[in-house]
């Protein structure tokens, strides 16, 4: 991708001519003053994002690493600090990290999502018609919000609610089966779910990544006579790969603390707990917040490292086209 | 100038977001000024509540009464009580154990004092003999159904033990379209509800300090053995719904009305809200849960929520006056088919089912000094959580085959964990 490096040069330099134009002969204190107060600006605009920052991110984070030397129940003024017994506990229970199977499902998904999303952006980065209607729906349920996307696909999975009404009009009603209930399918309903409302983000990077790249390669490779899996394999593919690369991290880590749908649908039950499900119950259900705040921290580790080896095992490359 | 504009408006900005807050005009003793109320009631805020609004301001000329409800009372207000801002009159929350209540509220007078006067203060609420809290309302406990369903499956006398309440589950499904029993599974805390039959099963009103002190509460023959014994083998036997985690309570409501559910166990609270949602009232009933000691039914009856008042409140003599005049000038209790908080106030309309069947209502004795709270202390510190239904959903789970345990191993789980946490705690 192309990215403008000489940004600078592009525009005129500020400091020198024009405000010595603006200040009479005896002007050296007060441009000195001025330069001052220019200086401060920009920080003054950045003391309002910079305060929010710290005030909803870093504050309780911070917080969060406290509680977690803490056996805090979540309401007693009082924090008793226990070291790092938490976390010994934590790795001594080796059922709390038995949930992180529940994780693999949504790993697949991802993996599904990533393919359906690639296919679904590289076919309309072409000339489709009702284009722009397509990328509409493929991208709308990204716009929904999570709750009622848990409370939309309760219905659907009901027992005699959309889905099964609705195979059974293809005639496919022998497929129908507790979506929900039974223990064996429930996972793959969840991940479906998160698939269809995920889809979206991952498509509009694609397609947006697809779209950056210079109209004249593909003139190019159609004068060299590449056909569209040609043009896909040795054009599109290589130049959206750090795009690629960044959406199987954000969709790894985001497997790994899978909660609002599963929170929302099942609220955990019948196998569809997963690692953060159980963090919150663990703080607000058996009230112990340090004990659940050291597992978010584990959490937050184990995240970090998936993502360092993922770097490590794929690098992130330079894109050179042309 | 314009430039220094832009960053002038970016400190005031910053330092609006600062400054938020202030303070109300604040009264010593006098019962006067305004007083925030914390409500759970986000149905009838807007209605019943601005009636009692009225006339407490009525009767206490100078006074002003704000509401706040709050949709998930139990985990909002617990977070909450984190500052020092949570109104001046809430309802003291369940998850706060009795030993927490002196840290959070304000003493509202001895057990002594006050007993002769209100129910539920004498257990719940209460701590070294200090009363904290006076119930909005009171319930017992049984299973809410509907009667023209039970008569249609030829059942019209109240089940006397498990067994026959399993075969009256039967009957109903193999001659009626209704679903026996509904869990309400998928919102859990219907589930938690089965708790209150603490107390009930046995008959003794002890039953909750020997929950405390006992090493297997799920051995045969112990209160939640026979509780979830019953919820397990209706399970598997078929008589609870096909598929329980999409199941919807605002739905469940209308369905025991309409007859399409016989039956859910729930607290006596809910009657109200089941007539309302049923096109014959007439229908719905209350049953004692199925069992007899000594020849008798019994029921546990219980505060609800109870009114408080914030330790950090300033303006403590108004919000005393509240809590007075709501548990006995309010009719809230009558309203809403509940048990007066109020002693010599009669037993509610709602409740003349147990009445006729010759239940005995009991209240649950207060724990004895350094016990109070225990037996839910273990329970969530071995990661049951008693009142929640997680646990049960693993037994509704494990009795429609959903996972690979028997109710024996579910048992013996559950006693290996309490006891091992009781031990840890002492």
């Amino acid at each position: 991708m192309a990215t403008p490096t000489k940004l600078a040069s592009r525009f005129p330099v500020r400091a020198g001519a024009p405000t010595r134009r603006r200040l009479g002969p005896t002007g050296f204190r007060r441009r000195m003053a001025h330069h001052r107060k220019r200086t401060l600006t920009p920080y003054l605009f950045l003391l309002v994002p910079v305060t929010l920052l710290a005030v909803f991110t870093y504050i309780p984070v911070a917080n969060m690493f406290w509680y977690s030397v803490t056996s805090w129940n979540g309401i007693s003024p009082n924090k008793e600090f226990v070291g790092i017994d938490n976390y010994v506990e934590i790795f001594t229970r080796p059922e709390l990290f038995g949930v992180l199977r529940v994780s693999l499902y949504y790993i697949g998904a991802s993996v599904v999502q990533i393919g359906l999303a690639l296919y679904f952006a590289t076919v309309l980065s072409f000339h489709v018609r009702f284009r722009n209607l397509f990328k509409g729906i493929i991208f709308f349920p990204y716009l929904i919000n999570g709750v009622a996307i848990g409370m939309v696909f309760l219905y659907f999975f009901q027992p005699g609610g959309t889905l099964d009404s609705a195979l059974r009009v293809v005639g496919l009603g022998g497929l129908s089966q507790q979506w929900l209930g039974d223990p064996d399918v429930i996972n793959y309903s969840l991940a479906g779910t998160s698939v269809w409302r995920y889809l979206g983000l991952n498509f509009v990077l694609f397609l947006g990544a697809i779209q950056s790249i210079p109209a004249q390669l593909y003139e190019a490779a159609e004068l060299d006579g590449a056909n569209r899996w040609h043009q896909f394999r040795f054009l599109i593919l290589p130049g959206i790969r750090p795009i690629i690369g960044l959406s199987f991290i954000l969709a790894i880590s985001g497997s790994l603390s899978v909660f609002e749908i599963p929170w929302v649908m099942t609220g955990g039950a019948n196998g569809s707990e997963t690692f953060v499900i159980q963090t919150v119950n663990m703080a607000f259900r058996y009230h112990k917040v340090g004990l659940a705040s050291a597992m978010a921290v584990v959490l937050l580790v184990i995240v970090l490292l998936v993502t360092w080896i993922q770097r490590r095992v794929v690098p992130d490359e330079k894109v050179n086209l042309s | 100038m314009r430039k220094y504009g832009i960053a002038g408006m970016a400190l005031v900005l910053s330092l609006a977001l600062a400054g938020c807050g202030g303070d109300d005009g604040s009264s010593d003793g006098a019962i006067t000024g305004e007083i925030t109320v914390l409500t759970q009631r986000t149905d009838i805020v807007n209605t019943v509540f601005q009636d009692y609004k009225r006339r407490f301001e009525a009767k206490y000329p100078g006074t002003t009464v704000k509401f706040e409800a709050i949709t998930d009372y139990e985990g909002e207000i617990r977070i909450r009580m984190n500052t020092k801002e949570y109104g001046d009159v809430l309802l003291i929350p369940n998850s706060v154990t009795a030993d927490m209540l002196p840290t959070f509220f304000e003493p509202l007078g001895t057990v002594e004092e006050l007993k002769d006067r209100y129910r539920f203060v004498r257990s719940e609420q209460s701590f070294e003999g200090t009363v904290y809290g006076l119930a909005i309302t009171g319930n017992a406990q049984g299973f809410v159904y509907n009667k023209r369903v039970w008569q249609q499956a030829g059942i019209t006398t109240p089940p006397k033990t498990p067994a026959e309440f399993l075969a009256a589950l039967t009957a109903i499904r193999d001659r009626t379209d209704a679903i026996p029993l509904y869990t309400n599974y998928k919102d859990k805390w219907p589930l938690g509800q089965w708790e209150g039959l603490r107390g009930v099963v046995s008959g003794d009103p002890d039953a909750a300090i020997k929950l405390g002190r006992d090493d297997a509460p799920w051995a045969p023959g112990k209160e939640h053995y026979i509780i979830d014994s019953l919820l397990f083998d209706a399970v598997a036997q078929g008589l609870t719904e096909p598929d329980p985690t999409t199941t919807n309570w605002e739905q469940s409501k209308a369905m025991l009305g309409t007859g399409k559910i016989a039956t859910m166990m729930l607290g006596s609270w809910a009657i109200v809200q089941m007539q309302e949602a049923a096109p014959n009232k007439a229908d719905i009933g209350y049953l004692p849960f199925p069992l007899q000691v000594n020849g008798t039914f019994h029921s546990v009856i219980s505060g609800d929520y109870k009114n408080a008042i914030n330790i950090n409140s300033k303006n403590k003599a108004t919000a005393r006056a509240w809590i007075e005049w709501f548990a006995n000038e309010s009719n809230y209790a009558a309203d809403q088919g509940g048990i007066s908080p109020v002693v010599n106030q009669p037993m509610p309309a709602t409740l003349a089912d147990l009445t006729a069947a010759g239940t005995t209502f009991i209240e649950l004795n207060p724990a004895p000094k350094g016990e109070e709270g225990l037996a839910d202390k273990i329970g969530n510190e071995a990661e049951i959580a008693l009142w929640d239904g997680a646990y049960r959903q693993r037994i509704v789970d494990a009795a429609r085959g959903a996972r690979n345990e028997t109710k024996e191993q579910i048992f013996a789980d559950l006693n290996r964990k309490w006891a091992e946490t009781k031990a840890r705690l002492q």
